[in-house]
């Protein structure tokens, strides 16, 4: 007896090391590739680079007009997607009965989550691009990008808003609350940082993302700031795929010193949804 | 006596499963305590959630009969539901508190109604408050979170959430059935006060709870009301013999 006890401690204990080992081996590339990252960029970050435009045919200088792009395209699709998104979660979540129709509408939105991004951008294209006439332009960018993210928004709220108790909805009912008031008042309150959590996840790769912008609104160069919605911009995964592969004799720095500008936005977002996720964990009351 | 509640020939199908009420003839007196007992099964919570309209929440395929208070029938499609839930207040067999403050919890109805004075809000917290014997313990905390309450004073406010509402009819759906014998006493003693101002309907949560509480009792048997009359009649003396088995506690 003492001895199968013996074996069954070794082995659990060899279990547990085996799977430490196995996270970590996930954790250890994702490390290599941000250290490295840094390594080799963070030479080149200075206020010239964040603040000037790219001169010697972007062999030097800066690259604010990237950066200031991708967030104009960052907000432009935040400006369409997060209200749509969240509209349809609560027509989902609240309102739809389950019907062929809604049935329909999911099934639609997780294969929408599955389709290549430049899909998107050839589809993009054609619908904002060309037939509405809206050019290679942000809003063209900001409304393909939007197409893109809205099922990350959409499935992260309806199921922040299907995670609160359905017994506050019934109080709230019998206490004399509307559907909406009910809504209004204490299930999208509640659902909120976890809405916040997949709005911010789906900009986020929607930031990064290089395929949707490249027939849309991404400029191959443009040392200007955009000043309108109608004017194609650069931006920085666009940009950076450029001085990568388009532009012989590409000081080394300046693409690393881009890819770790790039990292660093991305990564803020995704560290502010984490930190508004555990805020809101720790608060919630039920 | 006042029939503040009269439920006429009341027959209720959910849309799966078979008759959950039939045929219920029963008149539930202002200034009472109306108790509504037998075993799980029996339509004792169906048959509180049409009074004050919260199955309009739930798929059902048949609905007859009706549902009179002060004369109108609630059960007509052309009731205000939402005057008749702040007229009809429910009290539930969990204690749901919502997430805010104790104050929040109070003032939510008479917010969804528009209410924004202060002193209208603050007058309302303190008055439910004392008539749910909760006011001494929670006076110098009210902006604390609800869920802090231990089990026991979430139920009373969850009565006194009720209460701020001013409404005229109390539904509670075995209100003390999580609670500890000291809350759940607490709880019926509010009640036996609350009774002179209100008309209330009460599910208990077991015979003794039911025999203590009445006033008038119906017995509630697989969707149908065996029998009714004044609750001393009732538990000394039942007429039914189904009644009286499951007062002596032969069957559950
Ligand atoms: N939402 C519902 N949908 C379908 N059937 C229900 C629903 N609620 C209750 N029932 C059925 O109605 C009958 C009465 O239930 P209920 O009113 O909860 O009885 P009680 O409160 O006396 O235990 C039971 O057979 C139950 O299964
Ligand atoms: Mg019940």
């Amino acid at each position: 007896m003492k001895r199968s006890y013996a074996n069954r401690d070794l082995i659990q204990r060899l279990g547990f090391s085996l799977l430490t080992l196995l996270a970590l081996t996930t954790v250890f590339p994702i490390l290599m590739v941000v250290g490295y990252i840094i390594k080799e960029g963070a030479p080149a970050i200075s206020w010239e680079f964040l603040s000037a435009m790219p001169r010697d045919g972007m062999r030097a200088g800066g690259i604010l007009p990237a950066i200031v792009g991708t967030l104009y395209l960052t907000i432009g699709t935040a400006i369409f997607s997060v209200p749509l998104g969240i509209a349809a979660a609560i027509y989902l979540s609240e309102y739809a009965r389950d019907t062929f129709l809604t049935r329909l509408i999911r099934i639609a939105i997780i294969n929408l989550a599955g389709i290549p991004s430049v899909v998107y951008g050839l589809f993009g294209l054609g619908l904002f691009v060309i037939f509405l006439r809206f050019g290679t332009s942000i809003l063209a960018a900001s409304l393909t990008l939007s197409i893109m993210t809205l099922p990350v928004i959409i499935s992260a709220s309806e199921e922040a808003l299907r995670a609160v108790p359905q017994a506050f909805r019934t109080v709230s009912i019998s206490l004399g609350g509307t559907q909406w008031q009910t809504i209004r008042r204490i299930v999208l309150p509640q659902a909120l940082p976890g809405i916040l959590t997949g709005v911010i996840l789906g900009l986020e790769r929607a930031a990064g993302e290089t395929a949707p912008i490249l027939f849309t609104g991404a400029a191959f160069f443009l040392p200007r700031l955009p000043d309108s919605p109608m004017d194609a911009t650069m931006a920085l995964p666009y940009h950076l795929f450029v001085i990568s592969t388009q532009v012989p004799e590409m000081p080394f720095q300046i693409q690393y010193g881009t890819a770790l500008v790039l990292l660093i936005f991305v990564l803020s977002m995704n560290i502010i949804a984490t930190v508004i996720r555990s805020r809101a964990r720790a608060k919630r009351q039920w | 006596m006042v029939d503040k509640i009269v439920i006429e020939n009341l027959s209720l199908t959910y849309a799966e499963g078979n008759e959950s009420l039939r045929h219920i003839n029963l008149k539930i007196a202002a200034n009472a305590i109306t108790v509504l007992f037998g075993p799980a099964g029996g339509g004792k919570s169906s048959l509180l959630r049409c009074i004050n309209r919260l199955n309009d929440l739930t798929d059902i395929r048949l609905l007859q009969g009706k549902i009179l208070i002060d004369g109108q029938n609630v059960l007509d499609p052309k009731t205000d539901v939402i005057a008749l839930r702040r007229k009809v207040g429910m009290v539930f067999a969990r204690p749901v508190v919502l997430p805010f403050s104790i104050r929040g919890n109070l003032t939510y109805g008479l917010e969804l109604a528009g209410e924004k004075r202060k002193s209208r809000l603050d007058e309302a917290v303190e008055r439910s408050l004392k008539l749910a014997a909760l006011w001494e313990e929670v006076k110098d905390r009210l902006d604390d979170p609800a869920v802090a309450l231990s089990g026991g004073q979430q139920q009373r406010l969850c009565l006194a959430r009720v209460l701020a509402n001013q409404p005229e009819i109390i539904l509670l759906d075995e209100p003390t059935s999580g609670l500890d014998p000291i809350s759940t006493g607490k709880v019926e003693a509010a009640l036996q006060e609350l009774k002179h101002q209100y008309t209330i309907v009460l599910v208990p949560h077991s015979v003794q709870q039911a025999a203590r509480t009445a006033d008038y009792a119906a017995f509630f048997l697989q969707g149908e009301l065996v029998e009714f009359g004044p609750g001393r009649d009732l538990f000394t003396n039942p007429k039914d013999k189904r009644t009286e088995d499951y007062v002596e506690g032969r069957f559950g």
